[in-house]
């Protein structure tokens, strides 16, 4: 079968790099599979898990904080300010941010930009939580 | 100096050399994880170079205010200093030069503004009541990107809003443990975009070029600040490591001259000693 070489890249060095069948990520767009031979392309990511599928059935979930995905025939690249594989995120970590995020936003007034800043860190906190959960 | 402050003086030399070693140490195996992280950051800021040569390159449609050179009214100055001294030249060769820059092009304080990392250059500044901005201090000496990405973020939305019209990023390059070299890179607007080594492959963009360059490109700029931060820390932990090595050095001949005139001013006493008992003897007889 063929397979699709995937890396995901952070600031602080690579998360993930490993060959799928597919690759299904969440777009601004709307959701993108990806199969080997894709053609290039180009998309923002949102705030979700990437599902790496790869050849021996196995589906590695990361969850990423936006950014953008790069597609090319043999390769998938997507860089992100910040993404972890399922299994590395602590999930207490995530949980206590969560809760961090849940009473700023309690707290501020919706005009703040805190108020913006604070439901992007809920979103993000979420995000790692469903994908740990979903390993 | 009598014997016993020669003494003094060598015992507190060689407790400074002790410290100065440690910390010479310290400051190597500082450098060697900077390093390591430069390089881990390096796959990222190749990567999201090629995306937007691509882009930018292959399409004169896309137009983005981070693209376009406007009238300056206002430049930005981003300066990386350190949080602590004890570093060589470091510091104040980038200070010196920062502060001459601002001297030589702008006459009122209006016409510039400074977003400044460390302590030490914040100290400087503020002594000279320039106009800081915002500042970041106590970073860590291995700083994530989510350490600094709310300044990096800061100061790309101060040029998005016309708070400044262009921004000029000064830092300490690392190039090796013995050499750094002072940088000065126009980061706002971004200019030097198809010089990379774009492949020009035609990518699809989904949505729409516009909508990918406004996520790009300040993901872009903050991750040109994060690899800038990098390369400052590396450069501050090679000059500290040889600053510190001088200082061993220095110690270490400072305590030869003074073990020297130690066991000279010694043999000056029992020589003394001797001939006056001899003087004493012969008085004697």
């Amino acid at each position: 079968m063929k397979t699709i070489q995937v890396s995901v890249v952070t600031p602080d060095g690579p998360v993930f790099e490993g060959n799928a069948r597919m690759v299904s990520a969440k777009a601004k767009s709307g959701e993108l599979g990806i199969l080997p031979g894709h053609i290039p392309l180009v998309a923002p990511l949102t705030i979700s898990a990437v599902r790496v599928h790869e050849e021996d059935g196995k589906t590695h979930y990361v969850a990423v904080s936006g950014g953008f995905i790069e597609v090319r025939p043999e390769k998938v690249t997507i860089l992100a300010e910040s993404a972890e594989a399922a299994s590395e995120i602590e999930v207490d970590r995530a949980k206590a941010a969560k809760e961090r995020a849940e009473k700023r936003l309690a707290g501020s007034k919706q005009e703040d930009i805190d108020f913006a800043r604070a439901e992007l860190a809920l979103k993000k906190a979420l995000n790692r939580i469903d994908v740990a959960t979903q390993k | 100096m009598a014997l016993r402050d020669i003494k003094a003086r060598i015992d507190s030399t060689k407790k400074t050399m002790q410290i100065t070693k440690a910390m010479e140490m310290v400051s190597a195996a500082k450098l060697n994880r900077a390093e390591q992280n430069a390089r881990s950051f390096g796959p990222y800021v190749d990567k999201i170079q090629e995306v937007v040569g691509s882009i930018a390159s292959g399409s004169s449609s896309a137009r983005h205010s981070m693209l376009i050179s406007r009238p300056v009214k206002k430049t930005g100055y981003f300066v990386v200093t350190a949080d602590r001294g004890l570093a060589g030249a470091y510091n104040s060769n980038i200070l010196r030069h920062v502060y001459r820059t601002i001297q030589e092009r702008h006459k009122s304080a209006d016409e510039y503004a400074l977003i400044v990392v460390g302590k030490v250059g914040v100290n400087f500044f503020k002594s000279r009541k320039m106009n800081i901005l915002d500042s970041i201090t106590g970073v860590a000496d291995q700083p994530s990107f989510a350490d600094i990405k709310a300044i990096a973020s800061k100061a790309v939305s101060l040029y998005a809003d016309g708070t400044f019209d262009e921004l000029y990023m000064y830092y300490n390059h690392f190039v090796s443990a013995i050499q750094n070299d002072l940088t000065e890179k126009k980061l706002l607007p971004l200019t030097d975009l198809s010089s990379g080594k774009s492949k020009s492959s035609s990518y699809e963009y989904e949505p729409s070029e516009d909508e990918i360059l406004e996520v790009l490109l300040p993901q872009y700029a903050e991750s040109l600040i994060y690899g800038a931060l990098l390369d400052a820390k590396a450069a501050e932990h090679a000059s500290r490591m040889t600053a510190m090595k001088n200082a061993t050095d220095n110690a270490n001949e400072l305590i030869g001259q003074l073990t020297l005139s130690f066991n000279r001013e010694r043999q000056a006493a029992i020589t003394q000693e001797i001939t006056e008992i001899v003087g004493g003897v012969a008085a004697l007889e």
